[in-house]
């Protein structure tokens, strides 16, 4: 699905991403560790293609194509789709409107905007601007809705377990669990889980600090991001147990080495 | 750019027209339902239309509506002297003089006491030929308790480039009275706009104003201002405007509580694909407690200039008066959130433009409402 070679980016002057290399396989689930400041955030967003987020080296290739220096609306069209940690307001823009958009080139253009909304208990919110004085929970609920319209294949999480209370975060856990099985296939009698799996394919990438994701998502596997380069591989559980424990003084030894 | 106009190349006298409603309106009706007029009056509770410079319509579907042209009103109430010339300074400036010294029409619309008017009253001031200047005076008069929505759609013909609208509009709102004034310009290129607009409120009324212009002109110069004379009374204006390329807009508010427990707020949204637009607005308070907010933002599209200038003056202690504005260009951030959602960067750029000009806020009447969005839609595809 997702595939990064020898990844620098700079911001400014400041190179963020020194020499990433990560593959995330189709259908599996990726975490992503790491102390403040030391890159990952800039790792989805230069994903995601924003300005501001030079490639001076490198490339990322997304199911198969070169998608290094494609616009923004390209890789979302590809299906790439991204949970913002801090989403700008758009005055005058209704979140069901903003929503509706979201499905224009997502693979089931016909969505239902009230049942998605529903879903996410976020009916009252539809005729308001988008993120317009909406709480840290409140946009979480509103960044789900919108990939729930989009159906991407390969989704980005910023932290999406950040401002919300514990009675929001198991509905937010399902959410993300639904989004990363292809929007809620569940387990079946009567379909083999060989042909469940083939149905719709989705990968994920997901940033946390306190794991609390974790207690919701089937992760497959887990890396520390430090100071722009990738250490630390495992089991997510593993590392999050490990860092808990010790900071991240493993990890610093394991880059010195 | 100069704002004086060159009154003598407009003829201000002997445009006669053709006194046929049906003819007229089959002939402009796409002008005027871009104005907002409703050509069949369904959901209209009464009309007032004004060709060139003769009256062609008054009329009222309601009881306790009274719509009358101004020189008719002028001639059955001894003079209005309660109300004529009682808001608006008729020495103010040249274009108060000239209109004083030439009335063409108007519209006089009066509610009585206690009637709330559901439909919106509608009236149009049209110029539909060349060189036309339209000097028309307004009186609105809301008696204790009553409610009433009027919207004003000013335009020209297609195919006017030139003409000159002097337009002196007072509004008097009695104890407890309620005004929606919604207004539409669309004009040409060439057309020069003086309205000259004053309204004195009295205890506990309630006046918004809706001011929409979308359009080319050549120069408009505004500056409504109201009087919160009573105490409990609010005023709200919502300005949203587009210059584009040749056009010089001046338009801004000003209210003025000076009663107790007043409220006021002036919010302005201004775009500029290449004209210029100042927006002054005034807030200023005589008494206390007395709440005032102002919020002024424009976006710079292309080139052009956006000068806003909010202005807070407070006599008394105790005042609350605050201001917000900004002008620039569409944040990058905004773009890129949107086309993330697969949106390319002309649509997030249009998407975003046209939530900046959403007219959710003015609360109109859903035909009104699609007028606008098919305006809004049309000014955009020459914004990038």
């Amino acid at each position: 699905m997702l595939v990064i070679e020898d990844l620098h980016v700079k911001v400014g002057d400041r190179e963020v991403l020194k020499g990433l290399n990560l593959e995330i396989k189709s259908g599996e689930t990726f975490i992503l560790f790491g102390p403040n400041g030391s890159g990952k955030t800039s790792l989805l967003m230069t994903l995601m293609g924003f300005s501001g987020y030079k490639v001076v080296k490198g490339k990322i290739i997304f199911k198969g194509k070169d998608i290094t220096n494609l616009p923004v609306y390209e890789r979302a069209r590809m299906g790439i789709g991204m949970s913002f940690q801090r989403p700008p307001t758009i005055h005058g823009l209704k979140t069901r409107d903003l929503v509706q958009m979201c499905a224009k080139y997502a693979q089931n253009k016909e969505i239902d905007v009230l049942n998605l909304a529903k879903k996410v208990n976020f009916l009252d919110f539809l005729d308001r601007d988008i993120n317009s004085g909406f709480s840290g929970g409140e946009i979480k609920r509103s960044e789900l809705l919108q990939l729930m319209a989009q159906q991407p294949d390969l989704l980005l999480f910023d932290e999406p377990e950040s401002g919300v209370d514990l009675e929001n975060m198991a509905l937010i856990g399902k959410i993300v669990k639904n989004l990363l099985r292809g929007n809620g296939e569940s387990p079946r009698p009567d379909v083999p889980m060989k042909e469940l799996k083939k149905i719709r394919q989705v990968s994920g990438l997901i940033i946390t600090h306190t794991g609390y994701i974790l207690d919701y998502v089937n992760a497959d596997r887990g890396q520390v991001l430090m100071n722009g380069q990738l250490c630390c591989e495992g089991r997510p559980r593993d590392i999050l147990e490990h860092i808990s424990k010790f900071g991240y003084k493993e990890c610093v030894r394991c880059l010195n080495k | 750019m100069s704002e004086q106009i060159k009154i003598d190349r407009f003829k201000l006298e002997g445009m006669e027209v053709e006194q046929d409603l049906q003819q007229f309106v089959s002939k402009y009706k796409e002008e005027l339902e871009m104005a907002g007029i409703v050509v069949n009056e369904l959901e209209r509770s009464g009309t007032y239309l004004h060709l060139n410079q003769n009256p062609l319509q008054c009329k009222s579907h309601q009881s306790g509506l009274e719509i009358l042209d101004i020189k008719d009103a002028l001639s059955k109430y001894d003079g209005l002297p309660d109300y004529y010339w009682k808001a608006v300074d008729k020495n103010k400036d040249e274009y108060t003089k000239l209109a004083a010294s030439k009335v063409h029409g108007g519209y006089f619309i009066r509610v009585s006491k206690n009637v709330k008017i559901k439909d919106p009253v509608q009236s149009c001031l049209f110029i539909k030929d060349e060189n036309v200047g339209q000097s028309v005076h307004n009186i609105v008069v809301v008696e204790e308790g009553a409610e009433v929505h009027i919207i004003t759609g000013c335009a020209t013909s297609h195919k006017v480039k030139s003409a000159l609208h002097l337009g002196i509009s007072e509004f008097f709102l009695k104890k407890g009275a309620k005004l929606t004034f919604t207004m539409v310009h669309n004009w040409g290129e060439q057309v020069e706009v003086r309205p000259r607009t004053v309204g004195i409120l009295e205890q506990d009324a309630v006046f918004q104003s809706n001011y929409i212009l979308l359009k080319p002109v050549k120069i408009v110069q505004s500056f409504p201002v109201v009087y919160l004379n009573g105490s409990g009374a609010v005023a709200r204006f919502n300005s949203i405007l587009v210059a584009t390329p040749g056009s010089y807009i001046n338009s801004g508010n000003k209210i003025v509580l000076n009663a107790p427990n007043t409220r006021g707020e002036i919010i302005s949204r201004a775009i500029t694909t290449g004209g210029e637009i100042i927006a002054p607005g005034v807030i200023e308070a005589n008494n206390v407690p007395a709440k005032g907010h102002l919020e002024c933002k424009g976006l710079i599209l292309n080139d052009g200039v956006i000068h806003a200038i909010p202005e807070l003056k407070g006599t008394r202690s105790g005042v609350e008066l605050s201001h917000e504005a900004a002008v620039g260009k569409i944040a990058q951030e905004e773009i890129e959130y949107l086309m993330a959602r697969g949106l390319d960067e002309d649509e997030a750029t249009s998407t975003i433009v046209r939530g900046f000009m959403n007219v959710d806020i003015m609360g109109l009447p859903l035909k009104l409402k699609q007028a606008i969005d098919k305006i809004i839609a049309e000014t955009e595809k020459d914004m990038f």
